[in-house]
């Protein structure tokens, strides 16, 4: 029951790709349209949303597109976190809007429908956004590149180090819903291989409010880790709660397994101090990453950007140099690959590669939640606990069942 | 028995026990709804924006004005009141003659205009809000915050004062023959259209009173509201739309169901209050505690 104004939006973008100029170059009707698609109003909105669309047009800037003689245009369009209307979009776009790269699409159900369609019209899915492995897996695709995280790598590195620092034995809180489930399979394979127990598992609705009831039952239940297999607000109230139920005090430890940056700022260090987590990218990582950052901050209302934020800059970055060198945007297989045969290298995720089955490989960093007397200033909130190196840190190249790796 | 089902009593206990604290919040909410309906005819779908406004007026005294909860859960409830007064005032107000169909559209596009706006001012992954109360006490059978269980004592106390208010003294009286009768009432002298703006305005407060409650413990987050809001409604309809002691006891009731479904049959949990809707909707169209008009 909630109207949101895509179809306002969807007018606007068409609206705006009429008047685009017409200018003839060698690149398809001669621009480099770009369409950042995600979820602009909902719950992913602060992780990806409208920061998608600056980093996407600052990842232009930085390209130096003009100077180049380049003609560059960024759409952007709110998916409302559903396949169906995800889907029209991508479809307006491509056939009547001549869209040649969609970025971002978090949310794994609408990033499978659009991976599907991208590959049908032969043109380029650069996705940041959406956790499911399935897409350098099963699903994989020649005009799809995966950059950022996804559930086989959370669940890896969280998963793997809790276990060895004596985290032995699991109780599972799980969204009912693919991800979720998806999730927890994953991270329970990781467990039992590494010699761990997993002693329950509850699935919750979703999206919940209460998890007091949950909670209850992983204390009883007494496993020494409970393993948050949800996302966004349904973990921040999970973590909420447990702090307010005494589970950390009481001596179980929490293992965030999808947990971004801004979940911690809306739950507090009080509250989210010691929780472990994995990320692929941090604010304040470096010098580089931190004056990217600061500018971020500043165009968009005092938020730090999230990975999927930063992976939309560095894909549409590679994906410029890719075009740029083959001189034509027109071929979408032949694009990624080009973007998988250069290396990449940016100053977000330093170097890297892309795998054949559209698997972006880099470092990846497995976190703890500092305590409020060690955050020296607004959004200091991690301490880096371990680097897992690009070649570990992903699914092996055969375990995927990804039809394109012979 | 209970170890038939597979669970230990003192299990069962702890979770009759956190049924009747989410109850609380069921409660409070759907009070305000029933006597914003009870008196106004209103269908008020603002109601979920207006409990997120609550909440967000606790944060923002804290963060912006270091002002405590126990100050929030004062202010905060007078001024979103005032501010559902205007919003009778202004626009509510011209609907009355109408079919509720008009009010539930008017009061639901409010709702989708708050919550965008505070989306775009605050962000959609929430705001922290530190437990006022921290800390809590073993029963024996669990741990129950200190927190929790302020809870459920004040909002008892909260639901029984407004029954109390309405059913039993003069003002209530008042309240109760206006809607019935307006045109007699105001010839008695008694300012009808005042008293109705300030019965919203109490509903209104009643929904933010709610949200300051809820701040501590659940996210403070723009849909925190309309995540709510749509159970709420159910109780309401399950308690019979109007009736003030009937929303105060399907309240808590269906906040215990609700809890012991998440033990036995946790995925049924979201579920299992429009099931039992259903059931009393065909057995009893009015709802367990409504009059059949």
């Amino acid at each position: 029951m909630k109207l949101k104004p895509t179809t306002l939006k969807a007018a606007i973008t068409a609206a705006a790709a009429l008047f685009a100029g017409t200018a003839a170059a060698q690149y398809s009707d001669g621009v480099i349209k770009i369409g950042v698609m995600n979820d602009m109003s909902g719950l992913y909105a602060d992780i990806a949303g409208p920061g998608s669309v600056w980093a996407a047009k600052k990842a232009v800037e930085d390209f130096g597109a003009a100077a180049k003689g380049l003609k560059v245009e960024v759409l952007g369009a709110d998916h409302q976190n559903k396949p169906d209307v995800g889907s029209n979009i991508v479809r307006q776009w491509i056939d009547v809007d001549k869209v040649d790269v969609i970025v971002d699409v978090p949310t794994s159900s609408v990033a499978l429908a659009v991976n599907q369609i991208v590959r049908d019209k032969n043109k380029v899915f650069l996705n940041s956004g959406a956790a499911t492995s399935d897409l350098t897996g099963k699903a994989c695709s020649p005009n799809t590149v995966h950059w950022t995280y996804d559930t086989w790598m959370l669940a890896n590195a969280t998963g793997k180090a809790t276990v060895k620092t004596g985290g032995d034995t699991w109780f599972f809180l799980t969204a009912d819903y693919a991800f979720g489930h998806a999730l927890e399979r994953d991270t329970e394979a990781v467990v039992v291989k590494n010699g761990g127990k997993v002693l329950g598992k509850v699935r919750h609705p979703f999206p919940g409010q209460d998890f007091s009831s949950f909670l209850l039952q992983a204390q009883a239940s007494k496993a020494k880790v409970i393993g948050l297999a949800n996302a966004g607000g349904d973990t921040i109230n999970s973590i909420k709660q447990a702090s307010e139920f005494g589970i950390v005090k009481g001596g179980q430890n929490l293992a965030g397994l999808l947990v971004f940056v801004n979940d911690i700022h809306a739950l507090g260090l009080p509250t989210a101090q010691g929780l472990l987590l994995t990320e692929s990218f941090y604010w304040d990582k470096d010098d580089a990453t931190r004056a990217w950052s600061k500018e971020y901050f500043a165009a968009n209302k005092n938020k730090m950007p999230s990975m999927v934020i930063a992976g939309v800059y560095a894909s549409v970055l590679h994906y410029l140099k890719a075009v740029t060198e083959l001189k034509s945007d027109a071929d979408g297989v032949k694009v990624v690959e080009k973007m998988k045969s250069m290396p990449t290298d940016d100053k977000l995720f330093g170097k890297g590669s892309i795998r054949v089955d559209g698997r972006k490989l880099h470092d990846v960093y497995l976190f703890e939640v500092k305590k409020p007397a060690e955050s020296k200033a607004p959004w200091d909130y991690y301490k880096l606990r371990a680097t897992i190196p690009a070649a570990e840190a992903f699914r092996p190249l055969a375990d995927g069942g990804c039809p394109l790796v012979k | 028995m209970f170890e038939l089902l597979g669970i230990p009593p003192q299990a069962f206990f702890g979770q009759l026990l956190l049924g009747l604290i989410n109850g609380a919040f069921y409660a409070m909410l759907s009070l305000g709804l029933a006597v914003i309906f009870g008196l106004l005819n209103v269908i008020n779908f603002t109601h979920g924006a207006q409990y997120m406004m609550g909440a967000f007026g606790a944060w923002m005294l804290l963060t912006w004005l270091g002002l405590p909860f126990w100050v929030a859960l004062v202010v905060v409830p007078i001024l979103i009141g005032a501010f559902g007064m205007v919003l009778e005032r202004a626009l509510l107000r011209h609907l009355y003659h109408l079919d509720h169909l008009y009010g539930l559209l008017l009061t639901f596009g409010l709702a989708l205009i708050i919550e965008g706006l505070y989306r775009q001012q605050f962000g959609s992954s929430g705001q922290p809000y530190v437990n006022p109360m921290p800390g809590g006490t073993n029963l024996g059978f669990m741990f129950l915050p200190y927190y929790r269980a302020f809870i459920i004592v004040f909002s008892l106390a909260v639901c029984v004062a407004t029954w109390y208010m309405i059913e039993r003294t003069k003002l209530g009286s008042y309240l109760r023959a206006a809607t019935e009768r307006p045109d007699l009432v105001q010839a008695f002298g008694i300012n009808v259209p005042r008293m109705i703006t300030l019965t919203y305005g109490f509903g209104v407060g009643l929904a933010a009173l709610a949200g300051v409650l809820a701040a501590p413990a659940y996210q403070v987050s723009p849909p925190m509201g309309s995540n709510l809001i749509i159970v709420v409604f159910a109780v309401v309809v399950i308690g019979g739309m109007g009736s003030i002691m009937g929303s105060i006891l399907t309240g808590f009731g269906l906040g215990v169901i609700e809890g012991l479904t998440k033990v036995f049959y946790p995925e049924a949990s979201s579920t299992v209050i429009f099931v039992i809707m259903a059931i009393v909707l065909m057995i009893k169209p009015a709802g367990l505690f409504g009059k059949q008009k």
